[in-house]
């Protein structure tokens, strides 16, 4: 299986561990990943408002890289997956954006939505099959408690990100399944860290991440999962105690593939 | 020639606003076949029924067309005019001129224009009708409710005492419905078994009605006042005759893991089973995918302790059929699935319930007999928070978007019996608007804010989380305080929106009954027609119609009754002379009408047929007009334009399109 | 119209949803993580938008305290969308001249070796045009 692949600027940077063994996990499991050439950043943020445009054409552009290789486009970012699966969104129904869109960038041909886009979680469990990971595992993380952290943007808004049920999604709990480790389900793995506010207001993204991390701990996790680089930040910066790694780690780790020479 | 007379109406400014009536006359004049033409404010009064009469007599019409509102609003008032007058009822045409025309344009103009069409189109039909006769068809006199909670059992108990035979079909084991689950019943406050258990034991004393229960509709043919139904017994394995109810099979049963439906599953019952005490029939059934001799053909503890011998592993399904003058639906309704509502942990807590639920953990047959308990560990609450409105009003398409009427009043009952009985528990709703239209019913909800101080809250709740003490947390606003709300609490309960029990699509559809987007049946008119379904002979009784309460269901359910037991008092109905038939030189005999008719009216034959000159025996379809309908089916499907139907023959419909197009 | 008013229908207008679709059930901000942190709460921001009042939700702080979890969006019964609005507000102030919320002279005290580049990015593209 060969996919287009968005890393995103935080995974070339400060989140390489996400990057690293994501691509190396994928390996194993017999998918190669194709960076996009020349990706841009996405942005970071989602435009709502309608007349947006200019921030979401660096997604079009990696949208389109992926559709003229005729391959899904998978991101691990939460906050690119974000961005890049709305405005595919917009693409295939906002005839407004499509036009003007299409207008700037004037590719060979109109794009119009045509690309999959799916997260690597979702190329677990869709592509490649829970199941599947459960029989590549060689080093199962037996009897490990594990908290899945979901934050906002892979679930909201369920309507356009068609991700998981928004109140009660389970692909990472299948996810820590696969791997032989325990899921622990908890009553904050949806709410928000309050990540935007880490630069403007950091005592509240603290006080929110701390929330988060006492309703994990309840219920008896051991460590924190998670795929988005930010939440893992606000979620470090307020923990001594309970380990957070991303959830590509863990998959390396299982696959016995973590110390391989990337 | 024909001799036509146009009669256009104003219809007070309604039409006459939108069409200029006056150009419509003179427009219809030109027709070769009109002799006359007026219009008039009110063609439906007296005054205007006489200007039609008039007409008729003094320009010796030969039909006529009256320019107004829909055919279902005045088509019978006219066509009695026109029989008044010595013309036959079925030369009359209506062109609908307000509901297709003048509502539905701005412009005089184009109105008028519109309107000319539409009278042109039905000049050039009502041309080529030909008097017609109608005939008359039997009544049968039974009635079948479909559903046995209170809807269904007041219509039965109604209809029986006015002298008919009636059927019940309840697809559980038990009539009774979900107000046999309830506690007590607002705004009275009385047991709600203590009241319906009697009309349950009336149900099945009274020599009347029969009941069918664990038993399902599986199809339906004919039409009203001849419904032919087939009814699915289902295998109880327990002989009804036989079985005394004493309950000792359930008490034995060694399989325990059958959810206890009665109880919402709050607990379990065996694999044999009375679902409660009061259940009529109070016979036992056997749930075969939890009974361990279906299972590994061991077993058999009940049939050994059965001292009636009434266990009958070998019983299968049995299939009836049984003819019906009248049906009535009351398939009630069910709690909508809240676990799309995840963000009140219902699915994650087991001390966040539904509003049914409580009902079962507060009556003393429920499975804590009586005591109000927390379903994780047993213990007393010491604070309870109830959340309104959850999946309804709501147009996410998560919920439902209409308001589900029961549940302000049903959690001021709860609140308040709560308060009464355990004056140390705190008891918080939330709500968005309190709605309590109907008689004391707002004294009531007072009675609990004021009288036991319930705590109601302005606000609808954000989220409900698991807190470190093992309790819940109750994230929430105070509109009216705009301040937030964190509330430490015991238990948290669900008004869940309530919805049409599912299975409704597939009996409405059996029945030719329409269904509202929400799955509702829907009314033959809103206001005057209530209880009657489009489908004739098809009634509706409760919550199947929409959301309502008890006494409001008890209500309607006398009124579809009534309209019932109207129906099966006469002994023959007038039947539509509008029926298909064949010619016969024309059939080829390929049974394409056959297939498509809804009512089985069209059947085969091999006749001898004279066709051009040539003497030959043919199979050709025959239409039995008693059965027929008038639905046009058949002369659609008809590959070599045989079938022909009266009052709407191929000739008029292409009359009226010619019509149109020039 | 008076000139509030027909701001308010602007920003209404390509926020891309429908404040009249509120019944006031008030769920937006019972669920809203930030409600503290803000003078105005969610609901009334619907509720201002809705009946044409804009003037003081451009003076509110909630426009920068406002997380885009989405909680709003995903449990609003008549999916108003409240997030969209809050944006939308706080769009047409930070387009105004000079008036950034976030200036570059106030990143390197807040920077620190672990931070991810998506957290700043994120900052310039909401509260900076």
């Amino acid at each position: 299986m060969i996919y287009s692949y968005f890393p995103g600027c935080t995974l070339k940077a400060k989140a390489q561990d996400l990057d690293t063994y994501g691509r190396k996990a994928a390996e194993a499991l017999g998918v190669t990943l194709e960076e996009i050439p020349e990706w841009q950043c996405c942005g970071a943020v989602y435009q709502q408002a309608t007349d947006e445009i200019a921030t979401k054409l660096s997604s079009v552009r990696a949208l389109n890289a992926a559709k003229e290789k005729g391959q899904p486009l998978v991101t691990i970012c939460s906050a690119c997956h974000h961005v890049i699966k709305r405005v595919n969104e917009d693409m295939k129904e906002n005839e407004d954006m499509i036009l003007r869109a299409n207008n700037y960038l004037k590719f060979d041909e109109p794009y119009h939505g045509e690309t999959e886009v799916i997260h690597y979680l979702e190329m677990l469990r869709d592509k490649i099959g829970f199941d599947k990971i459960k029989e590549a595992v060689v080093n199962p993380l037996k009897g490990k408690k594990i908290a899945a952290y979901y934050g906002c943007l892979l679930l909201r808004p369920s309507k356009v990100m068609q991700f998981d049920d928004p109140e009660n999604p389970t692909i990472i709990e299948d996810f820590i399944k696969a791997i032989g480790a325990e899921p622990v389900v908890y009553p904050f793995r949806n709410e928000c860290c309050g990540g935007y506010q880490t630069i403007t207001d950091k005592d509240q993204s603290d006080r929110f991440a701390n929330k988060v991390i006492d309703s994990a701990k309840m219920k008896g996790a051991e460590m924190i999962i998670t795929a988005c680089p930010l939440c893992l930040y606000n979620l470090k910066q307020n923990t001594r105690d309970i380990p957070v790694v991303y959830f590509t780690e863990l998959l390396a780790e299982a696959l016995g593939v973590k110390e391989q020479e990337g | 020639m024909q001799r036509i007379g146009v009669f256009v109406c104003w219809c007070g400014s309604n039409i006459a606003a939108t069409v200029d009536v006056d150009r419509v006359v003179e427009a219809v004049k030109t027709d070769p076949n009109v002799v006359h033409a007026e219009n008039y404010q009110y063609m439906c009064s007296e005054a205007g029924q006489k200007l039609i009469r008039d007409a008729i007599t003094e320009h010796q019409l030969t039909g006529i067309v009256v320019c107004s509102c829909s055919p279902r609003m005045h088509e019978q008032t006219f066509r009695k005019t026109a029989e008044a007058a010595g013309l036959n009822q079925y030369m009359v045409e209506i062109a609908n001129i307000r509901e297709q025309c003048s509502w539905i344009h701005k412009d005089k103009d184009e109105g008028t224009e519109k309107a000319i069409i539409l009278a042109r189109a039905a000049i050039a039909k009502v041309c080529l009708n030909a008097p017609l006769q109608p005939g008359q068809s039997k009544v049968v006199k039974r009635a079948l409710i479909i559903g046995g909670g209170i809807a269904g059992i007041q219509s039965a108990i109604d209809i029986a005492d006015a002298g008919y035979k009636v059927d019940i079909v309840e697809r559980t084991p038990t009539i009774g419905g979900k107000m046999a689950q309830l506690d007590k019943t607002f705004p009275t406050l009385d047991c709600a078994s203590c009241i319906v258990t009697p009309k349950m034991v009336e149900c099945a004393q009274h020599p009347n009605i029969t009941i069918y229960a664990y038993s399902e509709v599986e199809e339906v043919k004919g039409f009203v006042g001849n419904f032919n139904v087939k009814i699915r017994k289902k295998a109880r394995y327990v002989d009804e005759t036989k079985c005394t109810g004493c309950a000792v099979c359930t008490e034995k049963c060694p399989s325990r893991k059958g959810r206890n439906e009665f109880n919402c599953g709050l607990d379990t019952r065996g694999a044999v089973y009375i679902p409660f005490a009061q259940a009529i029939p109070n016979v036992a059934t056997i749930d075969a995918t939890n009974c361990l001799h279906f299972k590994t053909g061991k077993c058999g503890i009940c049939a050994k302790n059965c001292s009636a011998n009434a266990i009958d592993f070998e019983q299968k399904d049995e299939i009836f059929e049984e003819q019906y003058g009248a049906i009535v639906v009351a398939t009630g309704y069910q709690i909508s699935d809240v676990t799309k509502f995840d963000e009140y942990q219902y699915t994650k807590h087991p001390d966040v319930v539904t509003s049914l639920e409580l009902e079962r953990l507060m009556n003393a047959a429920g499975p804590s007999k009586g005591v109000l308990v927390k379903p994780s560990d047993g213990k007393h609450p010491h604070d309870i928070v109830f959340i309104q409105c959850v999946g309804s009003r709501d147009i996410s398409g998560r919920g439902k978007c209409y308001c589900s009427k029961i549940c302000c009043m049903y959690t001021a009952k709860h609140a308040m019996l709560i308060r009464e009985k355990y004056p140390d528990v705190n008891v918080h709703v939330f709500y968005i608007d309190v709605r309590t239209p109907g008689k004391n019913f707002d004294e009531f909800y007072r009675r609990a804010v004021e009288q036991y101080n319930v705590d109601y809250i302005k606000g609808m709740v954000g989220k409900v989380y698991e807190n470190e003490k093992g309790g819940l947390t109750v994230q929430a606003v105070d509109l009216i305080s705009n301040e937030r709300v964190m509330l430490d609490t015991d238990m948290v309960v669900l008004a869940a929106a309530i919805e049409p029990s599912d299975g409704v699509k597939h009996i409405a559809s059996m029945l030719t009954a329409s269904i509202d987007t929400n799955n509702f049946l829907t009314e033959a008119h809103p206001k005057l027609r209530p209880v009657e379904s489009p489908t004739a002979g098809v009634f509706l009784s409760g919550v199947c119609q929409g959301p309502k309460d008890i006494p409001e269901t008890v209500s309607q359910a006398g009124a579809a009754a009534v309209k019932v037991v109207g129906l099966l008092a006469k002994d023959y109905l007038v039947t539509n002379p509008c029926t298909a038939h064949t010619d016969e030189t024309m059939c080829n005999g390929c049974s394409s009408c056959e297939r498509v008719c809804p009512y089985g009216a069209i059947s085969y034959i091999d006749k001898e047929v004279m066709d051009k000159g040539v003497r030959e025996v043919r199979r050709i379809a025959q239409v039995n007009g008693a059965l027929c309908q008038g639905c046009g089916a058949c002369t659609v499907a008809c590959p070599s334009g045989a079938m022909d139907l009266k009052g709407f023959s191929n000739k008029q419909i292409m009359a009226e399109v010619d019509a149109i197009c020039k | 119209m008076n000139n509030e008013k027909a701001l308010a229908e602007e920003v209404v207008s390509f926020s891309g949803t429908n404040p009249r679709n509120c019944m006031k059930c008030g769920k937006c901000s019972a669920t809203c993580p930030t409600f503290e942190e803000m003078d105005l709460h969610p609901h009334e921001f619907v509720s201002y938008l809705a009946s044409g009042r804009i003037e003081k939700l451009l003076q509110s702080k909630t426009i920068y305290k406002c997380l885009s979890c989405f909680a709003c969006v995903e449990r609003c019964p008549r999916g108003v969308e409240p997030s969209r609005l809050i944006e939308a507000v706080r769009d047409s102030v930070v387009g105004q001249k000079g008036a950034d919320y976030l200036s570059p002279d106030r990143i390197p005290e807040r920077l620190d070796p672990d931070l991810p580049q998506q957290a700043i990015t994120a900052a310039f593209r909401k509260y900076k045009k």
